[in-house]
């Protein structure tokens, strides 16, 4: 038995030491007030955890040390215990004041990153839809009017919300140190609110298997000073092409492509899947006259889909 | 369907030709070799056409081998093709289909089988019965496993394996995106063995509830049973779920329907919905009986009754019906808001808590015990600690704000893979060394078990650790390969050494296996471990009616308080036992189901409706069948027991 441990304390030590000499874990190391969140509540599930760890370990040392049969005598034999009703209820009882309390813990930080970032509730927030197509990620500023590919640049000190959809597999949107991911699906919008508190570039990717090209679905996102932010935007809007329909089909069907900027959005000939279906995806009968167009993201054409020879 | 862009025969791929090959070869071999020995008769006699549940048992324990094996493997190539940053031991697609297979294989076709063939040779035994309450059904269950076994096998030479993750989530697993037959290999093969797995769930209720020794009540069970009738329970619940959503995935793959397509009213995320409310619980189907054999094994080593017998089966059923509320924390991130999300968070938490009562009780039997560290105690014993880590980081995981950093990441596949090994894989691992000596009359190697329980115990931790802090990084599961600068490589390496150290421990077990049957003691008294339960009171091997006599049980751990005070659990003269009949018709009939399933897959539609009405033949012959069993006389019984070393 103390082989064992003294071999899991060596695993321990040396993951630790692995993981501590180069930057500190990713998701650990928040750069915005909802990632913030959710690291925090990490951390302290984690210490919770560690008590719990504790104790049992302490009680299986101590039975494993105390009652092997070598120790025991050749004329010991056990008694017959029933079980108890005070211990039974101290191990019940005591869950579950720990499970009320991390209970409490996440209904709150959930709403909280549910929401607006703390700090941000008065502004307005930037709206980006971020659309995946196999094996990339559209990025629209309906506001700047610009769009990009694999590449998402935001202004620092701004609450920015995601609003995402696919065409196409369900992927998940993620910035680890920015926010907490979500699901991107064809028949309706779902949001991600964050907000960057240090400019940097950070590591954004899909995290839900979507096929072959899915270790390479990774995208920039970087954060940068409002005046960076709109110096970047001004350049995009004077010098980077116009997004045309055909454009963008020919870019859906693309199964890789670098990174890329327009002047204009897919918005208005391809619009997300959102308004009439919002929250309630594909209800009664989509084809309708007045919403034909909406489901187009869905029915977008997909004649080499991602199996290849 | 005209549009598969499919190969039949895969021969692109120099691994799978070389696969293909040792394959052939085996097979061939193993033919030649039959008819050598000339063993075929004695094949169908003994194997094939058995009612027997001891020999279904073991036959769905050695199919588990298999496919450990095989799963294994598929796990090696995984390892080995993420140890370092762009390494090119597989191409993207060849791993998308291994982790597939990976994941199908290791619960449905290796943790599954593995319990029911457990389940299969103990629990008769454990209630003095002398078969299961519908023996031949028993039989078309394993058979309809094994041929789903085998279609799902053959899927990576004959037209590719499936490539949409075990969670198969559309769209990805629509013909639109995965246009090979892999898909439909999957949602038939799986539909078969779950046909199969249904009725042993029927099978086994119907046999815990009404075939019990007498004076056995349901409070004196053996804990094992108790969690095998809680897991068939889960079983005839759950189950039906997966069949439907596989029969819509067949209909939309193969059929155009548009249950879950992205226009026309369909909805991907109902089948996400479908699979958990299925998955969830079959989580629990393979955790449950594995409760059960830590708290026969704890309880036989402690030489110690075990501590709190009400709350252990209160919290397992407890557990039962909490596992079927908690699907939704698959995908807190689908994005259902604060108050679907909070439910599904405060269900599963929940669930720690009748877990934790378990956790405790199983150590507080170790209390004032004797504890001999066998090999199946020492499995036990490393699952209490392991299992912990994996049960914790499962309620940090139950917290949807906190999984929004954990979905999809090598944290949550660590999470798992801390709660399926130790919990399952330990326990069929324990259960196969302490059940052994039971079915074959001798003990495995204890040396060697040991050996192998270090190497496995060790290298797992080296292997999955690492991968919950590759996760806090932001490494997602899935990925095939990774760049450099993501620093991934060092653990990812290490992960691999573990992986490498888990075969190792396999390959000493098997040998275990090999050098035990050639040189391990012949045990004569049926009763190796001094332990407790009525499985222990017949002789060992058991002979193939079990009990001469039916006992009499009047305590929990019937058979140790017989010992102890030396009153017999028998009575009254032998009389003739009442025996099922041996029939071919659950092999012939699985064979059809291979042959419609095979021919389904690919969209032959003439023989596959050919093929689909000889099952029916088959149905409708069992139902003219006029089979009411033989005896077996006083004179063969006493003649059987007193070859086996006296009467019992």
């Amino acid at each position: 038995m103390k082989k064992k441990w003294l071999l899991l304390s060596a695993i321990f030590t040396i993951a630790t030491v692995l993981a501590g000499c180069e930057n500190p874990l990713m998701v650990l190391d928040p750069k915005g007030p909802n990632a913030k969140t959710l690291s925090d509540t990490i951390i302290m599930s984690i210490i919770v955890m560690c008590g719990i760890l504790f104790v049992v370990y302490v009680l299986y040392a101590y039975m494993l040390i105390k009652y092997r049969a070598s120790r025991m005598g050749e004329d010991y034999e056990p008694p017959h215990e029933h079980g108890s009703t005070k211990l039974e209820i101290i191990w019940t009882v005591i869950p579950i004041i720990i499970v009320v309390f991390l209970s409490v813990i996440t209904v709150q930080s959930t709403s909280k990153v549910e929401s607006k970032p703390v700090g941000y509730e008065n502004e307005e927030p930037l709206v980006i839809y971020a659309a995946s197509s196999n094996w990339k990620w559209h990025f629209s500023y309906p506001e700047e009017g610009i769009e990009t590919v694999n590449y998402v640049n935001l202004p620092v000190d701004r609450p920015v919300e995601f609003r995402l959809y696919s065409y196409g597999p369900i992927t998940s949107f993620w910035i680890p140190q920015l926010a907490g991911q979500k699901y991107a699906m064809s028949a309706h919008v779902t949001k991600i609110h964050m907000a960057a508190d240090v400019p940097g570039s950070y590591m954004g990717r899909n995290s839900n298997f979507n096929g072959q090209g899915y270790a390479q679905m990774e995208f920039e996102a970087q954060a940068m000073t409002q005046a960076d932010y709109d110096e970047w935007v001004n350049d995009v809007k004077t010098t980077a092409p116009k997004l045309t329909d055909a454009d963008y089909d020919k870019l859906l069907e693309t199964d890789f492509v670098g990174r890329k900027s327009y002047s204009s959005t897919h918005l208005e000939f391809n619009p997300p899947p959102e308004g009439q279906h919002h929250g309630t995806p594909n209800e009664g009968t989509p084809n309708t006259e007045e919403d034909g167009d909406k489901t187009a993201p869905s029915s977008e054409p997909h004649t080499h889909p991602n199996h290849t020879e | 369907m005209e549009s598969h862009e499919q190969q039949f025969l895969i021969l692109n791929e120099p691994m799978i030709v070389g696969a293909m090959i040792s394959i052939v070869v085996g097979a061939l071999s193993l033919f030649i070799g039959i008819t050598y020995f000339k063993k075929w008769g004695y094949l169908w006699r003994e194997w094939i056409t058995t009612v027997d549940h001891k020999k279904i048992g073991v036959m769905y324990i050695l199919v588990a081998l298999v496919m450990l094996f095989r799963g294994g493997v598929d796990a090696l190539l995984m390892r080995g093709q993420t140890a370092m940053p762009e390494n090119g031991l597989l191409d993207a697609q060849h791993y998308n289909e291994i982790f597939t297979t990976h994941g199908v294989i290791m619960i449905l076709f290796m943790a599954m089988p593995f319990i029911i063939g457990l389940m299969n040779v103990v629990t008769p035994l454990q209630i003095g019965a002398r078969d299961v309450a519908f023996p031949r059904l028993n039989s078309v269950s394993f058979w309809l496993f094994a041929v789903g076994t085998g279609l799902f096998n053959i899927s990576f030479i004959i037209g590719g394996s499936p490539d949409a993750g075990w969670s198969a989530y559309f769209p990805l697993a629509s013909l639109e995106f995965s246009p090979t037959v892999g898909n439909n290999y999957y949602a038939i093969s799986l539909q078969i063995a779950g046909l199969g797995t249904l009725a042993t769930g029927i099978n086994f209720l119907v046999t815990i509830l009404k075939m019990r020794a007498p004076g056995m009540t349901l409070m004196k069970m053996p804990m094992f049973t108790w969690s095998i009738l809680i897991t068939n329970v889960i079983i005839v619940f759950a189950f039906p779920v997966l069949t439907v959503a596989l029969a819509l995935m067949t209909m939309d793959r193969q059929f155009g329907t548009k249950f879950f397509a992205m226009q026309d009213g369909g909805m991907d995320m109902l089948w996400a919905n479908l699979f958990w409310v299925w998955g969830h619980p079959e989580v629990y189907i393979v955790i449950l009986p594995a409760f059960g054999i830590y708290s026969e094994i704890i309880s036989t080593f402690a030489r110690k009754n075990l501590y709190g017998y009400k709350s252990m089966v209160i919290s397992m059923v407890a557990i039962s019906l909490l596992s079927f509320v908690v699907w939704a924390h698959h995908f807190y991130t689908m994005g259902h808001g604060v108050m679907v999300n909070s439910v599904f968070s405060i269900t599963t938490m929940l669930i720690a808590v009748p877990t934790g009562v378990k956790i405790f009780n199983w150590l507080l039997t170790l209390h004032k015990g004797k504890i001999s560290f066998t090999t199946p105690m020492l499995y036990s014993l490393a699952f209490i600690p392991i299992f912990t880590i994996g049960g914790v980081t499962g309620v940090m995981l139950a917290m949807a704000s906190a999984d929004y950093q954990y979905h999809n990441t090598m944290f949550l596949v660590a999470h798992f893979h801390y709660v399926l090994i130790p919990g399952t894989v330990f326990a069929v691992i324990a259960g196969f060394h302490f059940w052994f000596p039971k079915v074959f009359g001798f003990r495995l190697n204890e040396k060697l078990g040991k050996l192998a329980f270090w190497f496995i115990t060790i290298s797992f931790n080296v292997a999955f650790f690492p991968l919950f802090i590759l996760g806090l990084n932001g490494m997602t599961r899935r990925m095939y390969t990774y760049s450099e600068s993501t620093g991934y490589g060092p653990l990812n390496m290490l992960s691999f050494l573990g992986a490498v150290g888990l075969g190792i421990g396999f390959i000493i077990l098997v040998y275990n296996l090999y050098w035990s049957i050639r040189y391990s003691p012949r045990d004569e008294t049926g009763d190796p471990w001094d332990a407790r339960s009525l499985e222990w009171a017949t002789h060992g091997p058991v002979p193939f009616y079990n009990f001469a006599r039916i006992p009499q049980v009047n305590d929990l751990d019937a058979f140790w308080y017989a010992k102890k005070h030396n009153k017999p659990l028998w009575s009254g003269p032998i009389e003739k036992i009442h025996m099922p009949n041996n029939s071919g018709m659950p092999f012939l009939m699985s064979g059809a189901f291979f042959g419609a399933g095979f021919c389904l897959v690919f969209s032959w539609w003439i023989p596959t409706i050919i093929f689909t009405i000889l099952i029916f033949v088959f149905m409708a012959l069992r139902s003219f069948e006029q089979d009411h069993g033989y005896y077996v006389s006083v004179e063969e019984v006493e003649r059987i027991e007193r070859e086996l070393g006296g009467e019992k």
